[in-house]
């Protein structure tokens, strides 16, 4: 792993294009770059094994093992292999967190080793950002089962109450697990907006360290929704795929064959970091943030208008922040989960917000091999993002057989595509209307050439 | 376009409108002549059979009927937090004379906080699930029970296709999102719909807070919640909070609008762990320090804190050590009007923040009651039982969220 | 035999999905688009679980997605109890 903090001579690639990240913006501004990477993800646990599997489109959906969900519509999700002690959670730790807490810490020590920030920091300048959807969801379903026990009475009995189980009700315990992971004492915050939360997070620390609340910041997202509860709700809305006998097969966004998304679980934690600090003290730099923008579609709690016109607003708005053309993007994360009406729907907004350049930046939707991780996978997805500019890779849709014939972009089917990736475009849509925008960019110090090699 | 635009650095995000969803008083006016006359909103449970619980005393929004305040379609797909947090932000939009159809659809934002979620519906669909089976959970169990609820429902039934915000910081994040709010009205918002309601006062609900050990055990209303008092045993839970219209400056009083007043300075830290056999160490001195810095005053120009005022000993006490430590000991007055509603989590310190407001537009501090005899550990002017009157500039506010949020917020005069 | 009527259908709309602000159930509404009444699909998602569980009828998929109207949906229902 090496650093590249001394060079200056930023590096184009031979095609054309406006050298933009140099004079981006006015010397005072404060950049804001990502040094630390920490993932875990269904079919790999750390950062190298998820893009082991999402660079080789393998898929980890699979029948759900974490409880049995026979009498469910849909039985399949994509899981963590994830043993909390392995993982150098204390028994202590392990106890006390929530299965979502438990995996965005780990993923916080991942990415605080990785950044190599531990000892530099000042505590009250180190802030926290994370996201979750739907927060401590399987301690409370857990502790309900008991403390109804089995569902019986509606007057719960308190002399059940597990210590933790106010931390499971308030999400908010997992920034607090992910603050004392590490040892932060800045703005903490845990953002709460659906299944654009990991997205929304990641801007959250990016706009802190913007502005100067912190100089770093924790950010990234935490999701456990692998339980009763949770796949009951999705299965009453008919939202998750109930393809129960091949659930390899069963996400498959863009594709013609699709009938719904994957559950997921997962996080991925990021150090977020004010760029001339991350050089002075060497830090590699593995991108920048250069937009973050969203809008909301006030329309419907979970149903999207197939123009995409308000996720098109959020990308048109990230490209001015960051002064950035359409013709700029080399690659586009998309939302993709899976289900009819998101596939037309972004594919529309991707149309809208970039013109014809939507028809050459490739597309794709790690949902096909990793599930929809709800509040996690934003942040999932922006850590596929920079590992894509990293490696120079787009990761490919996999499952995607027979595109639908209204998406009709280049949804990289099955295999990943090798090409200069320096910008990415990151887009999420969620339940309350909500769609974000994220531009990431190769660091102008950042040569491209070597790529990291874990 | 997102970029700040240079003229708004400059200018305060005001406060023009508030709705008030609180135990003690239904709508603003309501809940402030209660809180000027001292009248709590604390009483026994009753919105479910709460007697062989060991806590059976909460504030409650008693007045409020959700059908009525709620209109029946979107009633059906909610929980009772977001039909509090609902009924609030239309009396704030009608408090601000706001019309949000004549406003950029992409420069109003909601920006809520909530603690704990649709923690009542979840409870009904759950045991659906656990006592029935998987399909007897109700389709709205996906949209209701979720912390971003509120947030997407006011967005809707408004046409606001700003950037939306949901921040949870339990008690904290009433103020963290007063600050985004803010950081929006920087960039390309003209007006945010900011807050905070909670609600879980249902069996699951409850017993999750019991388990924390730190809720009032006594039965008796009047002497359950007595922050900062010798006889303090805890805090007494409570329902509701307050949404806030937030603008900026310039745009609003070109509108014409009446502001009650500025959002001037913010300050947000975090508690190290807290180690056993150690004492806890709290940052919330540092908040106050960045928020009075921020807004660009000293400790002797404001006026009141309100206080976050657990009501547990160890927590008034680290408080009480945090102002004074900022003020002076007894150097500036305290309040804690919560004393009168219990605390309402993320609503809680939302509503303190419309307090506040209040407090600055009427030049009158409103009172702690309940309690008698002061800790002498605490060293604070507490406002006890009467309003006390004077002018109010500046009133900051403080919360603090379980698990090591701090959060500080200075209001100032319009 | 038990059939269903359209006032069934008026109880268990009003019950399980709320009542739009415009809306009389008990109008005359049997042949009018639940959307035109201000039923989105979600609604009727809800008031087909809501029968099966009544009735014990099981109402697939894409059943769901031919009752455009509680006309509709009760005939639907009925054939299903008479089969």
């Amino acid at each position: 792993m090496s650093q590249t903090g001394t060079r200056t001579a930023p590096r184009r690639h031979t095609r054309t294009r406006p050298a933009r990240t140099a004079t981006r913006r006015t010397r005072n501004q404060r950049r804001v770059v990502i040094t630390g990477l920490g993932v875990t993800a269904p079919g790999g646990i750390g950062t190298p094994a998820f893009w082991d599997l999402i660079s080789a489109g393998r898929t980890a959906t699979r029948t759900i093992s974490l409880f049995d969900a026979t009498g469910f519509r849909s039985q399949i999700a994509a899981e963590c292999d994830f043993d909390p002690a392995a993982r150098g959670l204390s028994p202590q730790e392990a106890r006390r967190m929530d299965r979502a807490a438990q995996l965005g810490v780990v993923s916080a020590r991942e990415a605080l080793t990785d950044s190599g920030l531990t000892t530099t920091i000042p505590p009250e300048r180190l802030g926290v950002s994370i996201g979750s959807a739907v927060g401590c969801t399987m301690g409370l379903e857990e502790e309900y089962v008991v403390l109804s026990d089995g569902g019986r009475t509606w007057l719960v009995d308190p002399a059940y109450g597990v210590p933790q189980l106010y931390g499971y009700m308030v999400p908010s315990t997992i920034a607090t697990e992910v603050a004392w992971a590490g040892g932060a004492e800045g703005p903490v915050a845990l953002i709460s907006t659906g299944c654009t939360a990991g997205l929304d997070a990641v801007g959250h620390g990016y706009q802190l360290v913007k502005e100067g609340s912190a100089d770093a910041v924790l950010a990234g997202a935490t999701d456990a929704p692998i339980s009763p509860i949770t796949v009951a709700c999705f299965d009453a809305i008919k939202a998750t795929s109930p393809s129960n006998d091949d659930p390899a097969h069963a996400s498959r966004p863009f594709d013609l064959d699709r009938n719904g998304f994957v559950l997921g679980e997962g996080s991925a934690v990021m150090v977020l970091e004010e760029r001339q600090a991350a050089l002075r003290r060497g830090a590699r730099i593995h991108a920048e943030i250069v937009g973050f923008a969203s809008r909301s579609n006030a329309y419907h709690m979970t149903g999207l208008k197939p123009d995409g016109r308000e996720m098109a607003e959020a990308i048109r708005a990230a490209l001015g922040q960051a002064r950035l053309d359409p013709g700029d993007i080399d690659y586009i994360n998309a939302h993709g989960s899976g289900t009819r009406q998101n596939d037309r729907h972004e594919t529309a907004a991707f149309k809208d917000a970039l013109g014809h350049h939507a028809y050459q930046a490739p597309v794709s939707s790690i949902k096909s091999m990793i599930g929809h991780s709800l509040g996690a996978i934003g942040s999932i997805e922006i850590a596929a993002c920079v590992l894509a500019i990293t490696h120079n890779l787009v990761p490919p849709t996999a499952n995607l057989h027979t595109a639908d014939p209204e998406c009709d972009l280049d949804y990289v089917p099955l295999t990943a595509r090798e090409q200069p990736v320096d910008v990415v475009l990151s887009v999420g849509s969620g339940f309350g209307g909500f769609q974000t925008a994220m531009l990431l960019a190769r660091d102008p110090g950042d040569t491209g050439r070597g790529g990291h090699h874990d | 376009m997102t970029e700040p635009r240079p003229d708004r650095r400059a200018t305060r995000p005001v406060v023009t409108g508030i709705g008030v969803t609180a135990p003690n008083g239904l709508g603003t006016h309501a809940y402030w002549q209660a809180t000027l006359d001292g009248k709590s909103g604390l009483g026994r449970i009753t919105r479910f059979d709460a007697t062989r619980y060991p806590v059976r005393v909460a504030g409650e929004v008693t007045e409020f009927d959700d059908t009525e305040h709620v209109p029946s379609r979107l009633a059906v797909q909610t929980d009772h937090w977001s039909h509090l947090g609902l009924a609030a932000a239309d009396m704030a939009l009608h408090d601000a004379g706001v019309k949000p159809g004549d406003l950029p659809e992409y420069e109003m934002a909601v920006v809520t906080a909530s603690s704990s979620g649709g923690t009542e519906f979840g409870q009904r669909e759950i045991e659906k699930l656990w006592s029935q089976g998987p399909q007897y959970v109700g389709v709205y169990q996906s949209i209701a029970w979720f912390y971003a609820a509120t947030t997407g429902q006011i967005s809707i039934r408004y046409g606001m296709r700003g950037p939306c915000g949901v921040i949870c910081a339990e008690q904290a994040g009433g103020l963290d999102v007063m600050a985004q709010a803010r950081r929006l009205l920087r960039q390309d918002a003209t007006i945010v719909v900011t807050g905070g309601t909670d609600a879980s006062l249902c069996p699951y609900g409850l017993v999750a807070q019991i388990a924390t050990g730190m809720l009032s055990p006594r039965d008796d209303p009047e002497r359950a919640y007595l922050p900062f008092d010798t006889d303090a045993c805890g805090y007494v839970p409570g329902e509701g909070g307050a949404m806030l219209i937030m603008e900026e400056e310039t745009a609003a009083r070109a509108r014409g609008a009446r502001p009650y007043g500025a959002i001037a300075g913010y300050g947000a830290t975090f508690d190290p762990r807290p180690e056993p056999g150690r004492q806890p160490r709290s940052n919330l001195g540092r908040a106050i320090t960045l928020a009075l810095r921020e807004a660009g005053v000293t400790p002797g120009d404001v006026d009141v804190v309100f206080a976050d005022a657990h009501g547990t000993p160890g927590h008034d006490l680290a408080e009480a050590h945090a102002i004074a430590t900022v003020f002076g000991p007894y150097g500036v007055p305290v309040t804690a009007p919560k004393t009168m509603t219990g605390r309402l989590y993320a609503g809680g310190a939302a509503l303190d923040v419309a307090t506040a407001l209040l407090s600055v537009r009427d030049g009158v501090i409103p009172p702690t009651v309940g309690v008698r005899a002061a800790d002498p550990a605490c060293e604070l002017d507490l406002v006890r039982a009467t309003p006390r009157d004077g002018p109010v500039r500046n009133a900051l506010v403080l919360a603090r969220g379980h698990g090591g949020f701090n959060a500080a917020l200075l209001v100032t005069a319009p | 035999m038990t059939t269903f009527t359209l006032d069934d259908m008026r109880r268990i709309m009003g019950g399980c999905a709320g009542v739009p602000e415009s809306l009389d159930l008990a109008d005359d509404i049997g042949e009018i688009p639940f959307t035109d009444l201000g039923y989105d699909s979600l609604a009727v998602l809800e008031m087909a679980a809501r029968i099966q569980q009544e009735l014990g009828v099981r109402i697939p998929d894409d059943a769901v997605d031919e009752m455009k109207t509680p006309q509709a949906a009760v005939d639907y229902v009925n054939r299903r109890l008479a089969a």
